[in-house]
């Protein structure tokens, strides 16, 4: 039904950078003149508890939810709560996941950002534009090897 | 700033529109899923404040629309409890400059105690009600509830709910920002001192603005056919569920609501009357259907299970073909719990090693009743912990049981609405006394870490002279006041909670360690002051 729309899922735990890694998806999107709209569950401080966060992006996007089994790509920053989403997915779902970066990028506090890489190997959004709002995002150095994990995770290193 | 356009979330965007409006103040308390508006006004450089409680909020609001200037109160919709006394007759008073409240709900309860549907309070309380589904819309109803509200008179809700607040989405912020001054302050006090007299005539004003707005609604451009043509089905609604409606059921004509209170009956009845089936969808409770049945409109109403829970694409095509199978459910998400290293842990390991029994409160500390700790009996509404400690106290009379009774509440709820439980305390102390740990975590943690009275520090981090609990505390007359450092001296802490349940005493322990978060956000704040410098 909403094929003209794109359907990507973050999940993870609170701490793990899933609502900063959506926002950016949504501002690239925004950028790129594609109407879009974000919608988020968090809301406590507490660190560890599920994070989970809908980017629509597309022609015209109405609900800001990605409805059960609509999911083109689910970006799980952490292995145990693709299960969580298990309703969301569907059998031709994009996974992308911890195990698709390096050891040590899936450990660090980068993830998010490598695996932003990760998913735009399918979403194929100019690489200056995901650098430009990495550098907005995260000041100076930060915001360098931000860009080398986007980088190592979109294959472009 | 006219003519740009970026990406809001609702919350975002009402600040946005209230900065346009040239807002003397914003006010409010915070409380998820609100608390950005007033970050994020601050943020766009209006001013705004943290207020000790929702009530305050909004007789601060009150008093800068007698004076003419334009004001905007945010809350949790738990919060317009609080603020209730003021609302029911702020409404009869009337404004002076334009006040709108804001009430977020949170269907779903995604981070609240309840789900109550507060737009059974513009009823209640007789105001208009103004309802987005959208940021764009958030945006726009803000300016338009400012216009209603010197237009009519009247304080005007605009009521949100988590995922309007909490949803991104492009917003084109078409107004330049308006270089709003109060006009010169006139008293009046047979509309504003509200004496029986002037009241009774206020009520009766107020019944006739209602009318008069009905009549406005009808006329207005607050209600649109959005897919017009189609004749099998007709559905109403408001909120964000127009957009789950729209893309449910692409076949219907929808008929969106943008003010929901006071309703455009004839405008409903006309769309009714133009369709083969006609149905409602509205989460929560059934706020447009009972009062459309009221009006002698015939409706298609929702099963049980739809009064509770959010609504989404799949569940409004499940409402509509009144199929009450629940959803899919993944793998449970794992709950939140208190952070490592959060001194609130200290505090529950000793009450669950105690055996005590708990009356908890609002707040990252609420966590206490999971395990490992397992350690809290009740928790209400926000300052309850001490009213229903003395209270079981009370219960439990003279008796081993009673003297292991502790109320546990935070420091921004403290502040609150604990101290009146204190006052009682002192006045109403049960034959055992009673102890209150008051967990001074220097932040206000469960929402998003914001400042409060006792922290020194305004929400626009300006300085300010802090409250000093144990000052307050000891000028209430509570027996003891005590300060401990949890993670510093836990068997000085111990050693202290067990001394004062075993008297008659009416005891404040004050358990003093900065939330971890909040100490990481401070180390930041420095961090970055250094490099802009
Ligand atoms: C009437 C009302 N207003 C606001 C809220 C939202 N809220 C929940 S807990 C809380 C404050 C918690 O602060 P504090 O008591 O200092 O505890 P902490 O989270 O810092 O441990 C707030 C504002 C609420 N639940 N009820
Ligand atoms: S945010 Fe602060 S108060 Fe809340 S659990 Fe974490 S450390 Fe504790």
């Amino acid at each position: 039904m909403s094929r003209d729309i794109t359907n990507v899922l973050f999940v993870g735990i609170g701490g793990q950078g899933i609502i900063r890694a959506s926002d950016m998806l949504t501002e690239a999107a925004f950028r790129l003149g594609f109407d879009v709209k974000k919608s988020e569950l968090h809301g406590m401080s507490q660190r560890g508890g599920s994070v989970s966060s809908d980017v629509r992006f597309g022609k015209k996007v109405l609900s800001p939810m990605v409805p059960v089994g609509m999911t083109d790509y689910l970006v799980a920053v952490s292995e145990d709560q693709i299960e969580v989403a298990r309703p969301y997915l569907n059998d031709a779902t994009v996974i992308v996941r911890p195990s698709d970066l390096s050891a040590d990028d899936a450990k660090s506090r980068m993830a998010n950002i490598a695996m932003l890489g990760v998913l735009n190997r399918y979403l194929k959004f100019p690489a200056d534009l995901w650098e430009t709002l990495i550098r907005e995002n995260f000041a100076g150095p930060v915001g360098e090897a931000n860009v080398l994990a986007f980088r190592r995770g979109a294959n472009l290193a | 700033m006219a003519d740009k356009k970026m990406i809001l979330s609702g919350d975002g965007a009402i600040a946005y529109g209230a900065k346009a409006c040239g807002v003397t103040l914003g006010a409010g308390y915070p409380g998820t899923p609100s608390t950005e508006i007033l970050e994020t006004l601050t943020s766009i450089g209006g001013a705004a404040q943290w207020s000790p409680n929702e009530k305050v909020a909004l007789e601060v609001a009150t008093g800068v629309s007698l004076g003419n200037g334009r004001a905007l109160v945010t809350m949790k919709h738990v919060g317009l409890n609080v603020a209730a006394d003021p609302l029911f007759t702020l409404t009869y008073m009337g404004v002076n400059g334009g006040l709108v409240i804001v009430s977020a709900d949170d269907p779903g309860m995604v981070s609240s105690q309840n789900e109550q549907d507060n737009r059974n309070y513009a009823k209640f309380a007789q105001m208009p009600m103004l309802e987005p589904s959208s940021s764009q819309e958030a945006y726009d109803l803000t300016i338009r509830a400012f216009e209603l509200s010197e237009k009519f008179k009247v304080p005007v809700l605009l009521r949100m709910t988590t995922r309007v607040c909490h949803s991104m989405g492009p917003v084109a912020l078409w107004k330049e920002d308006e270089a709003f001054r109060p006009a010169p302050y006139k008293a009046d006090a047979t509309t504003k001192v509200m004496i029986p007299a002037y009241a009774r005539r206020a009520h009766v004003r107020l019944i006739q603005v209602m009318r008069d707005l009905a009549a406005y609604n009808e006329a207005s451009d607050l209600h649109t056919v959005l897919n017009p043509g189609s004749s099998e089905l007709g559905i109403l609604s408001s909120g964000v569920s127009v957009q789950h409606v729209l893309e449910a059921a692409p076949e219907a004509s929808v008929l969106q609501l943008k003010m929901t209170w006071p309703l455009p009956m004839d405008a409903i009845r006309k769309f009714a009357s133009g369709v083969k089936r006609f149905a409602v969808v509205e989460e929560g409770s059934r706020f447009l259907e009972e009062n459309l049945r009221a009006a002698g409109i015939a409706v298609e109403g929702k099963e049980d299970v739809f009064e509770c829970g959010e609504l989404s694409v799949g569940r409004v095509k499940q409402l509509l073909a009144h199929d009450t199978t629940p959803p899919p459910a993944g793998a449970p998400g794992r709950p939140p719990a208190l952070c490592p290293g959060c001194p609130h842990r200290k505090t529950f390991e000793l009450l669950s090693d105690l055996k005590l029994t708990v009356l908890g409160d609002i707040g990252c500390y609420t966590l206490g009743v999971l395990p490992p700790f397992s350690a809290m009996d009740a928790s209400e509404c926000m300052g309850a912990s001490i009213g229903m400690g003395l209270g079981l106290r009370r219960s439990l009379g003279d008796t081993p049981e009673a003297r292991r009774v502790v109320s546990v509440i935070g420091d921004s709820t403290f502040l609150h609405s604990g101290l009146t439980g204190v006052v009682d305390m002192v006045y109403n102390k049960p034959a055992t006394g009673h102890v209150v740990l008051l967990l001074d975590n220097g932040t206000t943690a469960m929402t998003g870490l914001q400042e409060h009275a006792a922290t020194g520090y305004h929400l626009d981090k300006t300085p300010a002279v802090p409250i000093k609990l144990e000052d307050v505390c000891r000028a209430l007359g509570v027996d003891h006041v005590d300060v401990v450092d949890p993670v510093g001296d836990n068997d000085g802490y111990r050693a202290l909670l067990q001394e004062r349940l075993a008297s008659n005493d009416a005891t404040v322990i004050i358990v003093r360690r900065p939330c971890l978060m909040q100490m990481k956000k401070m180390a930041k704040m420095a961090n970055s002051t250094e490099v802009k410098k």
